[in-house]
Formats: structure tokens, C-alpha cells, sequence
């Protein structure tokens, strides 16, 4: 067991902090959430450079163009894409890889749905991966516009890096405006989870940084308000939601199969608290200056909105999780603990 | 990022559970909670199996008489015995974990050969004198006075917060040799015995109703010099070896045993329609989010501590493992909570098992390092944060 970072894993993250700090600084991000005509399309050319950079191709077999890495390394690199809040439907070109023609080189972009509701980039995407049946399907589209299929309404999105439209429904199988893929829709949705949980966990640490760093710069009373215990005291329970969430995130990603279920809700949900509760603390750090547009918190505690809601819900996650539980409790096996508590005590209230 | 065991910890797995399997049937009912010498005995007599099946200091370095064992050994020894339900360390908490290790760190050959080996075959009971009625989380103001005479100093003052004062034959005591320096550098290590004249020790009753801890006064004790540990008024340097042991993997069996708490608490709501409610299950739900994770931060910081060890640290949990105090306390506490909800009017009856956990849980955030200054060592030491007051 040794659960750090190899050496390799430790590079690969480098190489993606140091591509998005070349290609997508923070300028970039800011001009993006100044946009006057709303949320922009995915920049092509960064896309492509992701592409040839390994990005979506990462877990395809080498035979088919890819590296052979697997989720952990996966996770490191939506972790970097998530603290540099790089928008664009990267989870779901990552997923159609080997599934969508161009999907894998960044040639095309992917959007996807579990379920109706809110769908990114969808206005733009070249296809749109189904993942509410047994098999996936895939939607092929013209860029340009939503598809008529999904009935869907663009949103005036509260993350102004984001397009959103909101969908009211999927087609029904068998539509045949979308094929059926060969990849388990319920493999699929849990690596969203998994991913889109990375892209929180990466937010909540970079709004540690931020609010750390203010903290040390902002001065009143004649001292750095980091110097002031209540201020220290948020951003220590900051990093304890970012370093609890690292571990499960992580942790899940080594967890395969169905049996992954439970660990992949737990990240999602920690990642999820982690990255909004997070964004929320920053800001408040960050006094009147986190209320402006020109601070970048609202944009990390926006996209946690919207990632929160995405592949599974907190209620979701929660249930799955309680579920769990019980299925444990019905194959408890006998022993010195397997007696609960309140037998004992019903068998207590018998002899007293 | 690699979570699988080598072959040699599968075996060495194995061959625990097998041990477990045939051992613990055999051992003696649990005494009652406040038959202190009966717990003591029955803490013996499971550290005397461990010892004798080769299982005492696992994580003790070799020199010390222990086994050696890597970090990760250690940990599979921790979930495989509380997964078994094997006793707690109990009455041998402070020798095993805090004063053997010390000793083992700073004493001389001496001085490990005349109180390691007692330890580890469950012979000797160590308690702790580090907290004082002024002096709390401010340890290092304390003010337990020791004066050199001869070749003895004489100790006078009190401790309080001090486990298992009643039953112990030693006490890790910290005390004041030099009043004129700066308040870390007067300090000395001093192994106290406890059946010396001059010390009293009176029981503190807990909010539970138990008296777990107590105060000891300490009267112009005579302790020969040959029982410090380390130099004169180095004392503080080798406590802190110690008190990082004790938020390291200390609580890593507790979260194996809280995981399994909320596995019954969900069959408990199961049968009596609690279940019903989605409030609750949703809190179930995140407890089981929040204990998983745990367990996989206990992982990770055991990971960390053995890459220190292999490359020439000391392998103590460094200020990680003030994350994990800090968020294990509060999910032990709110864990609890749930208990009580899911008993609803029976969570009144101090009888059940999860009220008196209720009970004990409020420690948590206080002992050993209250959240408070678990969150100032978090902005301080890893945040980087301006020394505040």
C-alpha cells in the first residue's frame, strides 16, 4: 500500500498545471466571464491542444491512440482542469472518447445527459452522450443550435463561463435520431461522478490558496487579518474539507467496479460540500472585495453550483449511501458486535 | 496511488485473523466500566497475549524490543483487531503510545531496559502527567516544580486530566527545573513512580458519571535523577515526539469501530421505522461519507509517515494528522447525535450503549489538543498564517 503519488503521476499533474497555466492563464478566464454576448462556446484550439496533450484519450489503450493510464490519473488531471475553473464539457468528451469519432483528439466537443435538466455547452457540442437507459446512446448534432429532440430552453447561466440550456426530455429508446454505443450507461455516469467530483476537489483547494493569500496580504487593526483567529479558523476548516475530500476522491478512483459505488458517492459528496462551502468561506475572507465581480471566488462557488448538481446529487449520494448501510446490516455476521444495542437493552428491560 | 497489499502484509494478515480467531474466545468477559483493577488486569492480560504471540510494539523499533513493523502493518493490526472485537489498548494507552515511545526515542540503554520490556508484557501501567489546573492548553506553562537535591530532584505540585492515575505504577511527568528560563526551555521529563510518598491521587468524577481520569498531587515527591529521560530542561522537544503520536494513527481502530456503529444504526432505524424518515437516512448517509473518507485519510497519513521513516524521518504523523483529530472528533460527536435520534426516548437511558458513547464523545474535541488549537496548528503550521492571538 502506498497511496501518495508515484513519480509518473506526480509529472503528469505538472504537465497539465503547466499546459493550462500556458494556455488558459487567468486573464483568459476573466475574459471569458466578461463576455458581452454571455457564456462562450469552448475555445477550438484549446480543445485541440488538450487533445493532442492526452486529455480525453487518456484511459483509451494505446492500439487506439490512447495512453493506457487509468482513473487515477484521470482524476489528477480534471483536479487541474477544476482548480483552473477550464470550462467546456470535459467530463463528457473524456467519457465519449473511442465512443464519438474526433472525441479523443479534441477534434469535436461532447456534451451529456443522465437525465433532463441542465446540459452545458450544448448549443455547440457536435454530438450528446445519453446516459439514462442500460446502454449508452449517442445524439449526433448540428453545431449551431440545440437539437430539437431534447426540447431544451437556453438558460441565462449563473455561471458566466458556462452555457446551460435546460432540458425537459431525452428521446425515448428506440429514437432513432441516437445510436446505441457499446459502453454500460451506469459505468459511465459513476466515472462522471468521479471526474466531476475531481473538478470540485481541484476548486476547493485552489479557494484555500485564495483565501489564504489574502488573508496574509489584507491588513486591519495594524496586522495581516490572517493574524486573527477567526479568520484562521476558517481557513483551517477549509483545507480540513479540501484534505477529507482529497481522500475520498482519490480513494474512489482505485475503487472499481460496482462495489465502487459507495466510495464514488462519498467523493462526490465531500468533493461537492468541499468545493461550495469552500467557495462561500473564500469569499467571506475576502470581506466587500468578495462580493465584487472582479474577485475570482463568485466564479469558483458558480461552477460548484453547477457541478453539484451534475451525475449525483447530494440527496442522491446520501441515499445511496444510507442504502449501503442497510445492505451491510442484513449480512452482519454473528459475533461480539454483531448484537445491536438495543437488544441488549430490550433484554436488560426484561429481567430489571 | 496504490491501495493493495503486498504479499508479505496478506500474510502477515492472515496469520492476525487466525490468532484473533483462536484467542479471543478464550479471553475473560469485560469487567465492569468502573472496576478500575479489574480493568487493569484484563488489560494485562490481553497485552501479555499480544506479547507472548509476538504482536506487542508492533510499531516499536527493534532496539526497543518491538517488532518493527511498518507503518502499514501496523494499520492492518489496528482494523484486524477492532474488526475481530478485540479489547482496546486500554489501561496500556499512555505506556504503548505515549511514554514507551518516548523512551524508546530519548532514553538510554539503561533506561529502555528497565522500562520498555514491563510495557510491551503488560507488567507496568503508565499514566500521564502533562496537564495541569492552570495549565491546559497552554502546556508549557505548567508549574510543577523540581528541585535538583543530590541525586534526587523533589517534585512538587499537581497534574489533573490524568487516565488510569488510579491503577498506574508510573507516571510521564512534566516539570518545571529551571523557573528563570523561557517558559519551553525549563522544563523536564521525569518517570514519576507512582507509589512514592507524597503522591495523592483523587478521582475525577466525568460528566458521564465515570471516573476515567483524576487529579494527582504531588508533595515534595523524591525522584531519583536517573529517571529523566533526555537533558535537563529538554523536556519539551521530547514530549512533542510523543503527543504526535498520539494524533497519528491513535484513533484509527475507533474509526473502524465507528464505521461498524453506523452499519447497526441503520439496522437499529431499520426495525424500529426511523428508517422511514429521509432526514435521517440522509445522515446516516453522510456519516457513512464521512467515516469512509476518514479511514482514507488514517491511509493517507500512514503512507506519508512511512515515506518519512524510509527516507530518515522519524515516521511521526506530522501536522496532518491535526486535520484528522480535528474531523474525527466532530464526526465521532455527530455520529452519536444520530444514535440518539435514531433511538428517539430510549437514547435517555444511560444503560444503552450509544448514550454513554454520547456522553464520552464530548471529550473529543477537548482531550488531547482541543479543535481550537487543532485549527491554530492548521493555519500556523500548514497554511502558513501569521502567529496570531
Amino acid at each position: 500500500m502506498d497511496f501518495r503519488l508515484t513519480d509518473d503521476q506526480r509529472a503528469l499533474r505538472a504537465g497539465m498545471r503547466g499546459l493550462l497555466a500556458a494556455r488558459y492563464p487567468r486573464e483568459r478566464l476573466r475574459s471569458l466571464a466578461d463576455s458581452p454576448g454571455g457564456p462562450p462556446a469552448p475555445d477550438r484550439g484549446l480543445w485541440q491542444a488538450l487533445g493532442e496533450a492526452g486529455f480525453f484519450a487518456l484511459r483509451l489503450t494505446e492500439q487506439d491512440g490512447g495512453a493506457g493510464l487509468g482513473l487515477p490519473e484521470a482524476v489528477l488531471l480534471f483536479e487541474e482542469a477544476g482548480r483552473a475553473l477550464l470550462p467546456g464539457p470535459l467530463v463528457a468528451t473524456h467519457l465519449a472518447a473511442g465512443l464519438v469519432p474526433g472525441a479523443a483528439e479534441g477534434a469535436c466537443t461532447v456534451t451529456a445527459l443522465d437525465r433532463p435538466g441542465p446540459a452545458e455547452h450544448l448549443a455547440s457540442a457536435e454530438a450528446v452522450l445519453l446516459l439514462d437507459g442500460r446502454a449508452a446512446r449517442v445524439l449526433r448534432v448540428s453545431p449551431g443550435g440545440a437539437p430539437r429532440a431534447l426540447r431544451a430552453r437556453p438558460a441565462r447561466s449563473v455561471d458566466s463561463t458556462t452555457p446551460l440550456h435546460l432540458v425537459r426530455q431525452l428521446p425515448r429508446p428506440p429514437d432513432g435520431s441516437a445510436t446505441t454505443v457499446p459502453a454500460d450507461a451506469s459505468r459511465l455516469c459513476r466515472e462522471a461522478a468521479l471526474l466531476t467530483a475531481a473538478q470540485q476537489l481541484g476548486s476547493a483547494f485552489r479557494t484555500v490558496e485564495l483565501a489564504v493569500s489574502y488573508a496574509r496580504n489584507r491588513s486591519q487593526f495594524g496586522r495581516p487579518v490572517g493574524a486573527f483567529q477567526a479568520v484562521q479558523h476558517l481557513c483551517a476548516e477549509m483545507l480540513v474539507r479540501a484534505e477529507l475530500a482529497r481522500a475520498a476522491v482519490y480513494a474512489a478512483s482505485l475503487a472499481t467496479g460496482p462495489e465502487g459505488a459507495a466510495e464514488i458517492a462519498a467523493a462526490k459528496l465531500l468533493a461537492d460540500s468541499a468545493a461550495v462551502r469552500n467557495a462561500r468561506d473564500c469569499l467571506q475572507v475576502h470581506g466587500g472585495q468578495g462580493f465584487t465581480w472582479e474577485a475570482d471566488v463568485h466564479l469558483h462557488l458558480k461552477r460548484g453550483w453547477l457541478r453539484e448538481g451534475q451525475w449525483q446529487s447530494a440527496a442522491e449520494s446520501e441515499e445511496l449511501l444510507a442504502n449501503t448501510l442497510l445492505h451491510e446490516a442484513s449480512h452482519l455476521p454473528d459475533g461480539p458486535h454483531a448484537s445491536d444495542a438495543t437488544d441488549v437493552l430490550d433484554a436488560e428491560n426484561v429481567t430489571a | 496511488m496504490d491501495l493493495t497489499f503486498t504479499k508479505e502484509e496478506e500474510d502477515f494478515r492472515d496469520r492476525l485473523r487466525t490468532w484473533l480467531q483462536d484467542t479471543l474466545p478464550r479471553l475473560p468477559p469485560e469487567p465492569p466500566a468502573d472496576d478500575w483493577p479489574a480493568r487493569r488486569a484484563h488489560d494485562c492480560a490481553w497485552q501479555r497475549a499480544l506479547h507472548d504471540a509476538g504482536y506487542a510494539g508492533l510499531h516499536w523499533p527493534a532496539h526497543a524490543g518491538g517488532q518493527g513493523a511498518t507503518p502499514t502493518e501496523y494499520l492492518i493490526f489496528i482494523e484486524e483487531t477492532e474488526r475481530a472485537g478485540a479489547p482496546y489498548v486500554g489501561a496500556n494507552f499512555v505506556g504503548l503510545l505515549h511514554a514507551g515511545p518516548t523512551i524508546a526515542a530519548e532514553g538510554t540503554a539503561a533506561q529502555r531496559a528497565r522500562w520498555l520490556p514491563p510495557i510491551l508484557r503488560g507488567d507496568e501501567i503508565w499514566c500521564q502527567g502533562f496537564s495541569e489546573p492552570e495549565a491546559g492548553s497552554d502546556l508549557a506553562s505548567l508549574r510543577t516544580r523540581a528541585v535538583r537535591d543530590g541525586d534526587s530532584y523533589i517534585v512538587t505540585g499537581s497534574k489533573i486530566w490524568t487516565s488510569h492515575a488510579e491503577v498506574a505504577d508510573w507516571c510521564e511527568l512534566l516539570v518545571r527545573t529551571d523557573p528563570s528560563a523561557p517558559r519551553h526551555r525549563g522544563i523536564s521529563w521525569l518517570a514519576l513512580p507512582m507509589n512514592a510518598p507524597g503522591v495523592t491521587v483523587r478521582p475525577l468524577r466525568t460528566l458521564a458519571g465515570t471516573t476515567e481520569f483524576a487529579e494527582v498531587f504531588l508533595d515534595e515527591v523524591r525522584v531519583p535523577v536517573t529517571y529523566r529521560v533526555g537533558l535537563e530542561n529538554d523536556g519539551w522537544r521530547v514530549t512533542m515526539v510523543t503527543l504526535s503520536y498520539e494524533r497519528g494513527t491513535a484513533f484509527a481502530g475507533e474509526v473502524v469501530a465507528c464505521r461498524r456503529t453506523l452499519t447497526s444504526l441503520a439496522r437499529t432505524a431499520r426495525a424500529n421505522g426511523r428508517w422511514d424518515d429521509p432526514v435521517l437516512r440522509r445522515r446516516l448517509g453522510r456519516l457513512h461519507a464521512e467515516f469512509t473518507a476518514l479511514w482514507r485519510l488514517v491511509q493517507w497519513n500512514t503512507c506519508e509517515a512511512a515515506h518519512a521513516a524510509r527516507t530518515g524521518g522519524d515516521g511521526a504523523p506530522g501536522a496532518g494528522a491535526s486535520v484528522f483529530k480535528l474531523r474525527y472528533s466532530q464526526a465521532r460527536q455527530e455520529l452519536y447525535e444520530a444514535a440518539a435520534e435514531v433511538l428517539g426516548p430510549e437514547s435517555l437511558d444511560t444503560r444503552h450503549e450509544w448514550t454513554a458513547q454520547r456522553l464520552s464523545s464530548l471529550s473529543y474535541t477537548i482531550a488531547a489538543g482541543t479543535s481550537q488549537i487543532q485549527r491554530n496548528i492548521i493555519a500556523e503550521r500548514i497554511l502558513g498564517l501569521p502567529r496570531g492571538r
